[in-house]
């Protein structure tokens, strides 16, 4: 048995007034774990987001996170949204000391977190630019950043990089890639694409098209580091993707029985 | 608004382009040399129309030396300084309110089905016409003014505050939750400056407004100010005079919202150049 899991869903279930959204969803994530969650647009992928955040409680079943249900948003789960929803009005350093004004950090600490940050994200030396003088890519990975100085146990993301062109995408994903061996904080990342759910992650959760249920999980057993982005030609690589593809496009969850048994054990 | 869009650079404009670009300024002089004539003309000529009459009209000639002997005078100065201060009062009040009650009314429910019923009946009647009930209410005509300048520049500026909070994006306020802010910061630091492009355009509307509706109340029960000034000139019957108090009105007005536009522009460096981006 692994230790007590970091969150913890059990049964949980999501209405918007008569329209179920998540039917009885349950799954458990460990610490350091990066897990994507692939599913038809519709299926609950940004609701269940939403829950895990805080900004919605489930209708019913069990939603923990370090044991204790949540209720609120709060910086251990932050979340970065696609195109990087920034304050246009902060600069890129002033975007990642948000969350570090808001616990009253000194000024003296938070220019070093933030410093530091920068660093990390590949932003060193563009700390004085606002969200208007940045590219697309840029203003991403300020948005990741700002996240990473708030130093979450589960970083939340939508969809955050669907909005670059495809060398900014796998450039951000191999740089994703490198903050997680970096700070080992657990992902939830939600996407449509099966590439690079792929990639980034160690489980893949496809959702289902109606009901709002798994239909099935994978497990990626890729060589890591990956960062380098050579294995996106591994045959292992393309195998898995292939399946999952397979999957998604059956979108019945008898077709994938094997891992879905194997998903929830 | 649509700005003009600044000309290339002149190298690569074609010569009959650029001859038509100096050529469209210069019909434009023409024609409003050709008014100015018409002006003249008129005036000169005591021109009767039936309907519309010429005879106490004072030719631009006039108007303009009796501006310079204005601008020449002291009384120039105490106008437009007693018209500036009354100016700065109401309608820095009226902004003051206006962004206050407009944050509470966007961004809380209650806040506003409190405030809204009030204000939504009062919103229709124009500051003018409050002009005879201030003069009742308010012990001096001072403050009366002062108040109609209040009322006309409050509701431009507390529905383009309420216009913006209102479309401040979600995911920003989301965001900031998620980040740790209260409710506090939440307002100050993002709701805030993220409707700030709203409220400039309000502060901007309301700052025309407040000049009109302080004019007229200059004309009814004020001493002193340019709105005063202009009415006086009429009842002394020095008419070139009213010509000058209507150009300096229009002067002052239009200088006071292109100060604040300039300003509000600089204030919020991110508003001008967010559409060529998405
Ligand atoms: N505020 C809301 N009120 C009512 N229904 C909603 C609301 N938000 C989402 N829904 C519904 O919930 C369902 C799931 O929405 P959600 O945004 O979670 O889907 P998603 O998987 O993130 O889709 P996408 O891939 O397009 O982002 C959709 O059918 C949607 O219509
Ligand atoms: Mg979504």
């Amino acid at each position: 048995m692994a230790p007590a899991p970091l969150l913890e869903a059990v049964d949980v279930s999501f209405t918007y007034g008569a329209s179920t959204v998540l039917d009885r969803v349950s799954f458990t994530l460990g610490s350091s774990e990066v897990v994507s969650l692939l599913g038809p647009s519709g299926c609950g992928k940004t609701t269940l987001l939403n829950l895990i955040a805080g900004f919605r409680q489930p209708s019913s079943g069990r939603l923990l996170f370090d044991g204790a249900p949540i209720t609120a948003p709060g910086p251990e789960r932050a979340v970065v949204f696609q195109s990087g929803a920034l304050f246009d009005w902060l600069t890129a350093r002033q975007n990642i000391e948000f969350s570090l004004s808001c616990r009253g950090v000194a000024k003296a600490e938070r220019r070093d977190v933030s410093e530091h940050v920068l660093e990390l994200v590949g932003l060193k030396g563009a700390g004085g630019l606002y969200p208007y003088e940045m590219s697309g890519g840029m203003r991403q990975r300020v948005g990741v950043g700002r996240v990473i100085a708030a130093r979450p146990r589960i970083m939340l993301m939508d969809e955050p990089f669907a909005a670059v062109d495809v060398q900014t995408r796998e450039a951000l994903q191999e740089e994703l890639l490198r903050i997680h061996a970096a700070t080992r904080c657990t992902i939830v990342f939600v996407t449509h694409s099966i590439e690079e759910a792929v990639f980034l992650s160690n489980r893949v959760f496809v959702l289902a098209k109606r009901g709002g249920t798994f239909d099935a999980a994978f497990d990626v057993a890729l060589p890591a580091p990956r960062w380098d982005g050579l294995n996106r030609l591994d045959p292992e690589f393309l195998r898995l993707r292939e399946r999952i593809y397979l999957t998604m496009k059956a979108g019945s969850p008898a077709a994938t029985t094997g891992a879905r048994a194997h998903a929830l054990t | 608004m649509a700005r003009p869009r600044p000309l290339p650079s002149g190298r690569s404009v074609p010569d009959t382009a650029r001859f038509a670009g100096v050529g469209r300024w210069l019909l434009r002089a023409a024609s409003l040399g050709v008014c100015l004539l018409a002006w003249q003309a008129a005036a000169q000529l005591r021109l009767d129309l039936g309907i519309v009459t010429f005879r106490n009209v004072p030719p631009p000639v006039e108007v303009a030396q009796a501006g310079i002997e204005l601008l020449q005078s002291s009384k120039l100065f105490d106008h437009v300084t007693s018209s500036l201060s009354r100016v700065f009062a109401g309608y820095g009040l009226a902004a003051l309110a206006g962004v206050m009650l407009g944050l509470a009314v966007g961004r809380s429910r209650l806040a506003g089905d409190v405030l809204m019923p009030p204000l939504e009946i009062l919103r229709p009647i124009p500051a003018v016409a409050w002009i005879p009930l201030a003069v009742l209410m308010f012990p001096s005509s001072e403050l009366s003014m002062i108040f109609i300048t209040f009322t006309g520049a409050l509701f431009p500026i507390l529905l383009s505050t309420i216009h913006g909070v209102e479309n401040v994006d979600p995911r920003l306020v989301a965001s900031a939750r998620s980040l740790g802010a209260g409710w506090g910061a939440i307002l100050r630091e993002v709701v805030l400056p993220a409707a700030a492009p709203s409220i400039v355009t309000g502060l901007a509307i309301g700052m025309g407004t407040s000049w009109f509706c302080l004019v007229t109340a200059e004309m009814i029960s004020g001493q002193y100010g340019i709105g005063y000034y202009t009415w006086e000139s009429y009842t002394l019957q020095n008419y070139p005079d009213i010509v000058v108090g209507m150009v300096l009105i229009g002067l002052m007005g239009m200088g006071s919202s292109a100060l604040l536009r300039r300003a509000g522009a600089r204030l919020t460096p991110w508003h001008s150049t967010d559409e060529a981006r998405r």
